[in-house]
Formats: C-alpha cells, sequence, structure tokens
C-alpha cells in the first residue's frame, strides 16, 4: 500500500510540475465521505463467531428455557422439535437425525448437522421467533438454546449456557465439513 | 434416466417437490386459461418462416398475436401484472392514441405481455422464492420485474433518507455511510447474473418441473451500479490479519454471510443501482451486496452492515443451509462460486413445435468464473455437438444468449447445450455430478447442480424435460 502511495505521490508530483492542477488527484483514493461510529451505535449489532468471544453477558437454564420455547418456539417447531410442515408456519425440525447424514436419507437438524453451538445462539437472537425477530433478550436465548441443546442430548439438563459454556459444547457433526473442492478433479480425466 | 430405484425422497421433500409440481401446474393452467386459441396447434404454418418476434410469443405458448386479442377482449378487462388495460382499437391508424405521458411518467409494459414469476409453495410465504420465466427471455438481461427472488423475512419497506451502511470490526476507523455518502463515491456499472446454488435443485433424481422456468428459474442477470468494496476498504483502513467480512441485511431475517476478503477486493461491489434505476425492493432497495459469480445468497439484500474479522462467522446460512452433503457424510462448505452451465431456453419444456422444419434453438450461457468461450449444441442427446453462435460479445460473470440454426425433420430429437467457459472448464452432464458426490436424497447435496439439461421433442413436436 505504501508502495502504492508512493508512486501515486510520485506521478502527482510530475503532473502538478506539468499542469498544476492535479489537486483532485490526490483525493481519488481516499474521500472522506461517511461519518465516524460510536461504540453505543455499534451495541446494537452482533455477530457471534465460534470462539464465542462477541457472546454477550447473561446465561439460560434449560428449565427455563423449555418454557421460553413452549411459549415462542413450539407453534412452528413443535411441542417435540419435530418441526411443523403446515401451511404458513413451516418451521424446521430441530432435533434428531443423528447418524443419517451418510444414508440415502439424510435428516439435517441443529442436532445432526449443525457444527457450532454458536450458530444458534446467533440465529436466535437475530431472527427467532419469526412472529417477532430479536424480541427474546439475551438470557432467554441462553435458556432457550440450553433446552434446544438439552433436548438433543449435546449438553446435560442441568447445564448451564452462557458466553464461557456455550462455546465449548462440543456439536456431533462439528467435523462433517470440508472445504469446496470444486472445480472437482473428476471432471478433468 | 435414473430408475425409481435411486430416487429417495424423505417426507418434507416429498412434500416439497409435490408442492412445486402443483403450483407449476397451476400456473400452466392459467397460461392455458389465458388462450381462447388453439396455440398449442399449428401456429407455424408449415413453410412459413414467421417473424422471429411473433415466432417467440408463440412458441412460448402464452401471449400469442391472436391470445392476444381475446384477453384484450376479455370482459373483466383485466390486465397481467405491470400492466394496464386498454381497449384495442379497431384501427390505430383511424383514432389518436393516448395522451402523452398519461401514465403520470413511469411506464407500464404492454397489456399483452403477460409472463410472470411464480412461486416456489414453500408452506410459508414470506420465506420462499419466485422463478423468474426464462422460456420467454430475451436478449441477456432480466427485467427488474422479472428477477428471481430469495427471502427469508419477507420484503422489507426501507425509506432511503433513514437507512445506512455500517463498516467496522478490523478497521482503523469504523464508519457509517449513508446512501447519499455511497452515491458521492466513484461508481462503476457491470452486467452480472445471480444464481441460486439451489436453481434445480428438484432435478437431481428425476426430471420433476416440466418447464424451464421450474427447472432453471432462479437465475436473472442485471446491470448493477455502485460502489467497489475496495474503495469503502481504503475509508475505513483495514487492519492486518483481516481476512474475511460478515455482511448483513435489514431485513425480518438480519440475513447475514461471511465473504472471505480476497472475494471482496477482488470485484465485491455495494450497489445502489440495477438496470439504469434504483434497486427493486425484492432485489434489496436501497442497497445490497453483489458478489460476482458467488451463489445468490451472499448477494446480501437491504445491505446495512460490513464487520471485517480474521475468521468466518460460521451462521446459519454458511454452515446448516448452503452446505452440500456428500454421500460419504461429510459437507463442503463455502461452495461460493457458480460452475459454468448453459440451457436451451426454445425449444423447452410444455412448448410444442408445429411441424417439421426450421427451428432456430435459443438459450443462455453463464459462468459464475469468468466469460463464456463457447456454447455447442446437440440434438441427438448429446452423441453429437455442433458449435453454436453467441449472440453478443460475452461479459465476465454475465448472461450470454446462443442460438443453433436447427432443421428438424419431424423424427424424435434430444436437444441439449453444453458450454465452455474461459477457463476450459466443460458444463458436465448430470451422471458425472451424480458419480462425484452422489445422491443421498434430495436434501444430500441439493445446491450447485449445473448438469446438462435434456429436452426431448416427440414426433408430435411435443418438448419435454427428460434425463437423458
Amino acid at each position: 500500500m505504501s508502495t502504492r502511495k508512493l508512486s501515486l505521490a510520485g506521478g502527482l508530483l510530475a503532473s502538478v510540475m506539468m499542469i498544476g492542477a492535479a489537486a483532485a488527484q490526490e483525493a481519488s483514493t481516499h474521500y472522506g465521505f461517511g461519518s465516524p461510529v460510536t461504540q453505543e451505535e455499534l451495541a446494537k449489532y452482533f455477530s457471534i463467531q465460534p470462539d464465542g468471544r462477541t457472546l454477550p453477558p447473561g446465561s439460560g437454564k434449560v428449565a427455563d428455557g423449555a418454557k421460553i420455547y413452549a411459549e415462542n418456539c413450539a407453534a412452528c417447531h413443535g411441542e417435540k422439535l419435530e418441526g411443523n410442515p403446515a401451511k404458513g408456519i413451516g418451521g424446521d425440525k430441530l432435533i434428531g437425525g443423528r447418524g443419517s447424514l451418510a444414508t440415502k436419507t439424510p435428516v439435517k437438524t441443529v442436532e445432526s448437522y449443525w457444527p457450532y453451538s454458536t450458530t444458534l445462539f446467533d440465529y436466535v437472537k437475530r431472527a427467532m421467533p419469526f412472529s417477532a425477530p430479536g424480541s427474546l433478550s439475551d438470557n432467554d436465548v441462553y435458556a432457550v438454546v440450553a433446552y434446544i441443546l438439552s433436548e438433543a442430548k449435546i449438553i446435560k439438563p442441568t447445564d448451564v449456557m452462557d458466553a464461557k459454556t456455550l462455546p465449548k459444547v462440543a456439536m456431533p457433526n462439528k467435523d462433517g465439513f470440508i472445504a469446496d473442492s470444486r472445480p472437482e478433479l473428476e471432471l478433468y480425466r | 434416466m435414473a430408475d425409481e430405484e435411486s430416487v429417495h425422497y424423505d417426507e418434507k421433500a416429498k412434500r416439497m417437490a409435490d408442492a412445486m409440481i402443483a403450483a407449476e401446474k397451476r400456473h400452466l393452467a392459467e397460461r392455458a386459461a389465458e388462450e381462447d386459441c388453439d396455440c398449442k396447434e399449428g401456429m407455424f404454418p408449415r413453410g412459413n418462416l414467421a417473424s422471429r418476434r411473433g415466432f417467440l410469443f408463440a412458441a412460448g405458448s402464452l401471449a400469442s398475436t391472436l391470445g392476444a386479442v381475446s384477453i384484450a377482449q376479455a370482459q373483466d378487462k383485466k390486465a397481467p401484472p405491470g400492466a394496464v388495460h386498454f381497449d384495442v382499437p379497431a384501427d390505430p391508424t383511424k383514432e389518436q392514441g393516448r395522451a402523452v405521458a398519461a401514465d403520470g411518467g413511469y411506464g407500464s409494459r404492454s397489456q399483452f405481455e403477460t409472463e410472470v414469476r411464480w412461486r416456489f409453495p414453500t408452506a410459508n410465504e414470506y420465506t420462499s422464492w419466485s422463478m423468474t420465466p426464462l422460456d420467454k427471455s430475451i436478449g441477456n438481461l432480466t427485467p427488474s420485474g422479472l428477477h428471481f427472488e430469495r427471502h427469508h423475512g419477507g420484503i422489507p419497506t426501507i425509506d432511503p433518507s433513514k437507512h445506512s451502511m455500517v463498516v467496522h470490526g478490523m478497521v482503523n476507523t469504523a464508519k457509517r455511510f449513508t446512501m447519499a455518502d455511497l452515491k458521492r463515491f466513484p461508481s462503476v456499472t457491470r452486467k452480472h447474473f445471480i444464481e441460486c446454488s439451489g436453481n434445480g435443485l428438484t432435478e437431481w433424481n428425476k426430471p420433476t418441473l416440466k418447464t424451464v422456468q421450474g427447472t432453471h428459474g432462479l437465475l436473472s442477470t442485471s446491470e448493477w451500479t455502485g460502489v467497489q468494496f475496495s474503495t469503502i476498504a481504503r475509508e475505513v483502513g483495514l487492519k492486518d490479519g483481516s481476512a474475511w467480512v460478515v455482511a448483513e441485511g435489514a431485513d425480518a431475517a438480519v440475513m447475514t454471510r461471511s465473504v472471505p476478503m480476497e472475494k471482496m477486493l477482488r470485484d465485491a461491489l455495494i450497489v445502489y443501482g440495477q438496470n439504469g434505476e434504483a434497486l427493486r425492493p425484492e432485489q434489496g432497495y436501497p442497497l445490497r451486496l453483489v458478489l460476482p459469480g458467488y451463489e445468490g445468497n451472499t448477494h446480501i439484500k437491504w445491505l446495512r452492515r460490513l464487520e471485517v474479522s480474521d475468521k468466518p462467522f460460521m451462521t446459519r446460512e454458511e454452515t446448516s443451509k448452503y452446505t452440500d452433503l456428500l454421500a460419504s457424510g461429510k459437507a463442503r462448505q463455502f461452495s461460493l462460486e457458480m460452475d459454468a452451465k448453459s440451457v436451451i431456453t426454445f425449444p423447452s419444456g410444455e412448448m410444442k413445435l408445429p411441424g417439421p422444419g426450421f427451428y432456430e434453438v435459443t438459450g443462455l450461457a453463464w459462468s459464475g468464473r469468468g466469460r463464456i468461450q463457447s456454447v455447442d449444441v446437440s440434438v441427438d442427446g448429446g452423441k453429437t455437438w455442433q458449435p453454436a453462435h453467441l449472440n453478443s460479445t460475452p461479459e465476465p460473470i454475465s448472461t450470454v444468449r446462443f442460438s443453433y440454426p436447427w432443421m428438424w425433420d419431424g423424427k424424435p430429437a434430444v436437444l441439449q447445450s453444453r458450454c465452455t467457459d474461459e477457463n476450459g472448464y466443460i458444463q458436465p452432464t448430470l451422471k458425472q455430478l451424480i458419480a462425484i458426490r452422489g445422491s443421498n436424497g434430495p436434501f444430500g447435496s441439493i445446491y450447485h447442480l449445473n448438469a446438462i439439461q435434456s429436452w426431448a421433442v416427440s414426433a408430435a413436436g411435443e418438448v419435454s424435460n427428460v434425463h437423458a
């Protein structure tokens, strides 16, 4: 970058000497548009990564999650997290399907397929419940995530989910993903 | 052709496939109702080479000249979506037409043009998708109102004066850019296709949908105008170690996808313009990301935030949804580029050729990795291939229309197109793809189907979707 700046500056100098009207050229890599954003403004945004470094404070228990799930989630995802295909709903099945991924009828759920527990937290906080996205408190999100992971038998019913424990949850399919290998070598034989 | 043994629909897949078949059937029935002519038969008297315009319209069996008159005379005088009904004068040369600018200053399409997107009948109509009517497509671009859609939380209504894009994370200065800010930056204008990686997901195991709108309609091309991400990157200053950017939308899904920094700096565009005007609301008004050649889901609409990071964010879409489960049980992740692909749009499924004679076979070819170099056409199911004509100079990561003059002898035929991109990648057969990726059910590797498409033409001229 500094090399590039230097050469631009060199070119600029030459043009200033030649025609003396190249001041506008200098602005062509930085324009100064846009305004600074404060940390307070940024606080409304979030993206939770697998290492959990941006997880918010708070915590949730499985038992509390069961109540929150019944009130906010069960209508679309089923009383037993089995999903609901009904017209106007179409909520995904959340648990089950372990061991099915290499079969002719793979069942992809949080339990069988999702590689990171943090993704579940991020998605529930971001876009759920469908009828009132983003309406759950962080404690509620921790609790409902704990409930889903417990029903999936990934954590114990007594486990508490918070910024420290959630990223440590070992998802059954955490090693189930590989890099894209396209264009596929097999097409060059 | 796949035998029934290899078709494994689980309950959810079967429901979706059945619903999609039903939706296409309803759409076809609506078309049929619009045509009280017998335009399925004898529209092209033998030996009469109709004008290309009339030819294509009639071939699409949607709004033939005869059908158009009948629509205009329909009692309910209902115009198709995007059009306004006007009575048709007996002779337009004997009376004045409509007053200038009587449309309020924004035009609409002809009332005789009826093609529409139709929605994939997911249970929930806010998280669903609609398909572009490629069978009626003309040229390289898609009209903005027919650009395919994929939404996960409906279409938000956003006031551009209140919309902004925040760029933060591993940058020297986090910044907020209003729409006015963004429009002050130097802009670029480029034609690029966007294709959903789920395009053709019903077609892995057996020919399922009947029309090219159903099999390939999650593909559209627009001219996009906006600011290069590289310009914005210099404004905020990228820190050492910056390797990924998560883009976030302002819809109810607050859609997020992680994009490699290498891609962002290569050709990512922060777009506010589409086909000479502002983005359509369904396409992300007032601001979207365009990542040329990447799967559609990554082109975040209603863009409100870019966060720079050293690692990907592993969002729901890039882990549990847009990943490709292989027969081994392992899934490919970040399978972002769209491989080269082509399809014949005329003749295509549900059309009928009136008889032997000359036809101009035409279709579209595109590659997520560059320009299309060449397209071949086969009329014998891939046994022999002939070079097609490219109708315009191919542009990078954009659709190009091809054509092939065909003298049909009236015998059953299977039409295919096969493209090669500028890297020498040749569009594969479905058999090749399944041999590599397996076929473990429609919810296995459902994405990235870029195989050669086959359309069978019967001796009666009927065109249908087949696996050949």
